[in-house]
């Protein structure tokens, strides 16, 4: 029936109804549900890609943009403290690539576990980590989520199966695939595609750039993933999948405005231009700002006075982390077992630092 | 930084430039150089002419040309700057080795990640592969394993690959193919592969870079069976120790370091080529002979100057060559001062430290006066904050403290 099928697409494209605009509170449109279609079709291998219509809610978009926006503005302050020397060593930022992070959260629970590489001061926000901690591990502070021994690309958190932060990669992706395709695992294998690996670009370093299909016998799904809802609907359709069915892998065609990390300048080996084009047109703080403008679920004031606060937030949290406590020296061989030996290590004069390995 | 500035400021108070131009002139016929070359270039036998004014001291004065001094001015008029040579920072020296070898000799090819188009992480290779091309300067994938195994296969065909490790704990993933493939091909087939491989990258514990990136892999990689192990810690060195390394046929692992990176030295414009199993004295003397290498041959040099402030006479050798152990040139020194000092920046458990402890105590501990003393880093994975990751380092205040105690 043409009239009824006109105002489906009508739904998916216009607004809501001007009844919820008339009383623009967030409360009370905070369960109803938008319907909204992804940036791009999802492309996939072996497998029928989900439908690009999202079902979302205003909760879930403002909570979207104010963790992103939260994402964004750590990102941004670990930079400046990292030109200003609080931070050192390597430090390897995310931003451009947070609609990955909340995407993924938005479709998995807490007891599905997340492991990832060295570019994770995100996705320990996204598990639940807070600011203070990860600023406290950046500076090096004793209340840092790995007690300041750890460091950047060291943060972990156990209580909501966040494995880490790794800071020597290569190679694991095919083998990893390998095993959870043989034993039916439930693996999803998310590969965050920035298009560099490191200084080189991807058509450089791999004979096929399309990382989806390399699974071969694995199904896998290509995912904007500059997009967020894009990302959600991918996420929960690759956990009913994996649940059932073993692995799959998951392209997520992101980008990352810094270099690969903080002592590369990014622009060797991009133009700025490319940089700005894609911060223009695919930012994905501003796509979901467009949509909840969009559906106006909150105005564009709101969501100005939004990144103020979350900018306040993540200044009072860098304020707090740079006044903690530098480690003690005994927690120099604090965990390096379990249950310790009582072996004795000693400093090198043999009498300063004499301590048993707890 | 300021202790490596600070050691920089010893170590070029010993390094005058004359001593550079006596060493240059000096054609060692000593049997330790292995590889002398025809042609332009000549072996340098680095024994030790770095001291304040002692000219014309040790045991092999005789072997060397009567006009050594004279010679000074032959080799100035070379250089048209009143000093002769060129100064340039450690990863020029690096790269200015490698060119030069790269010219010399079209199987030589360098491999790793970023080298080609970035210039390499640590600027080592910048400039090189518009001017050799996109093949033999290779950026490779990030998989060690794979590029380092390919590189053995291209030593096995006939080329002479330089391997780059971006940074030595990424060679983890590699130490399959360095254990199998490097050390043991050569063997496990009778002879007929020889594996002229060059696998170099920087180690060694940094500016807080967390644990996994300040690996000292020279413990861990010490018993390979058929490779052999060399750090270079100044300019000259390096670049004396990458051309050896690139001409040897056996497979040799250049240890760099991170901090090093940007030392700056006066080099002679003259090519050179350093023994790779040669050990170099930083500074004779009498009291006690304190082994290093690599960036903790800087915290010994500011040590060293403390240490004659109060009178003591310090031996700084440093070792250079990790596998197999000069033990021609410490045998000397300990026969001369009977006490041992080891500082090094590996791990106490099973580091180079304590091979070459176990070496010195089998081969001469008649000459020893007190036991051997080894100086090393705390056995726990670097922290990342900053002050607990100088306490597992060996700090100079620390090696002077030893060496009191050493000579009571």
């Amino acid at each position: 029936m043409a009239l009824s099928t006109n105002r489906t697409v009508n739904q998916l494209l216009k607004p809501l109804t001007a009844a919820i605009s008339a009383t623009r509170c967030l409360s009370s449109d905070s369960t109803s549900i938008i319907t909204v279609e992804s940036s791009l079709p999802f492309t996939s291998h072996k497998i029928d890609p989900p439908s690009r219509a999202v079902e979302t809610s205003p909760n879930e978009l403002m909570t979207f943009f104010k963790d992103m926006a939260e994402m964004r503005r750590m990102e941004i302050a670990a930079d400046s403290l990292y030109k200003a020397k609080l931070i050192r060593g390597f430090c390897h930022l995310y931003d451009g690539q947070e609609a990955v992070a909340v995407g993924m959260e938005a479709a998995i629970t807490k007891k599905d576990c997340i492991i990832t590489a060295y570019r994770d001061h995100c996705i320990y926000l996204a598990r639940g980590g807070g600011l203070y901690e990860s600023f406290a591990e950046l500076m090096g502070r004793k209340d840092g989520c790995s007690k300041g021994k750890g460091g950047s690309m060291h943060f972990y958190k156990k209580e909501s199966g966040f494995y880490g932060g790794h800071g020597i990669v290569g190679a694991q992706v095919p083998l990893g695939l390998n095993m959870a395709a043989l034993w039916d695992l439930p693996a999803i294998l998310v590969c965050e595609n920035n298009h560099y690996g490191m200084g080189t670009a991807e058509w450089r370093a791999a004979k096929s750039p399309a990382y989806y299909k390399r699974g071969d016998y694995v199904p896998g799904l290509k995912v904007d993933g500059m997009d967020a809802l894009a990302v959600k609907q991918a996420c929960k359709f690759a956990k009913e999948h994996a649940l059932k069915n073993g692995p799959i892998i998951l392209e997520m065609d992101t980008y990352r405005y810094h270099g690969h990390s903080m002592s590369d300048p990014g622009s060797t080996y991009r133009t700025r231009d490319e940089i700005s084009g894609v911060r223009q047109e695919r930012d994905p703080i501003e796509r979901i700002r467009k949509l909840i403008l969009a559906h106006d679920v909150a105005t564009e004031k709101e969501l100005k006075d939004i990144e103020k606060e979350k900018r306040k937030v993540v200044d009072e949290a860098i304020a707090k982390a740079k006044e903690s406590p530098m480690p003690d020296p005994s927690d120099l061989f604090t965990n390096v077992y379990v249950k310790g030996f009582g072996v004795e290590v000693f400093g090198p004069d043999r009498k300063e630092v004499r301590a048993t390995l707890p | 930084m300021a202790a490596i500035i600070q050691g920089i400021g010893a170590a070029t108070a010993l390094t005058s430039p004359n001593s550079l131009d006596i060493k240059k002139s000096f054609l060692s016929i000593s049997p330790r150089s292995l590889s002398v070359r025809k042609g332009s270039s000549f072996v340098v036998s680095s024994d030790g002419r770095l001291s304040y004014g002692l000219n014309g001291r040790g045991g092999r004065a005789e072997h060397f040309i009567t006009n050594a001094v004279a010679a000074k001015e032959d080799t100035a008029a070379a250089s048209t700057s009143s000093k002769p040579g060129h100064e340039l920072l450690l990863f020029e020296a690096l790269r200015e080795g490698l060119e030069e070898e790269m010219d010399r000799d079209p199987t030589v090819c360098v491999m790793g990640e970023d080298v080609g188009h970035y210039g390499g992480s640590y600027k080592v290779t910048k400039g090189l592969a518009p001017k050799y091309g996109d093949l033999r300067v290779l950026d490779t994938p990030i998989a060690e394993n794979s590029f380092t195994g390919m590189g053995i296969g291209a030593a096995m065909t006939g080329l002479r690959p330089v391997v780059e490790g971006m940074n030595m704990g990424f060679l983890l993933l590699a130490f399959n193919q360095i254990s199998n493939n490097c050390g043991m091909l050569h063997y496990t087939s009778g002879g007929q592969f020889k594996i002229p491989i060059v696998i170099r990258g920087p180690g060694g514990v940094g500016r807080q870079l967390g644990a996994e990136h300040s690996q000292r892999l020279e413990s861990y990689f010490q018993s390979i069976p058929g490779i052999q192990m060399v750090a270079c810690s100044t300019p000259y060195n390096a670049k004396g120790l990458m051309k050896a390394a690139i001409r040897s046929d056996n497979p040799v692992i250049l240890f760099e370091h991170v901090l090093l990176y940007n030392l700056k030295e006066r080099i002679p414009d003259e090519e050179y080529v350093l023994n790779l199993e040669e050990a170099e004295m930083v500074r004779p003397g009498e009291h006690v002979t304190i082994l290093t290498y690599s960036r903790m041959r800087y915290h010994v040099m500011q040590a060293a100057k403390t240490l004659v402030n109060k009178g003591y006479d310090p031996e700084v050798i440093d070792i250079r060559s990790l596998k197999p152990f000069d033990l021609y040139t410490i045998g000397k020194s300990v026969k001369k001062t009977h006490r041992v000092l080891i500082v090094e920046e590996c791990m106490r458990t099973g580091g180079i430290g304590a091979s070459l402890t176990a070496a010195i105590t089998e081969n001469f501990h008649d000459y020893l006066d007190a036991p051997i003393v080894c100086l090393s880093s705390q056995d726990v994975p670097t922290p990342y904050a900053g002050t607990l990751e100088n306490w597992t380092v060996v700090q100079p205040p620390q090696i002077v403290t030893a060496v009191e105690q050493l000579c009571q």
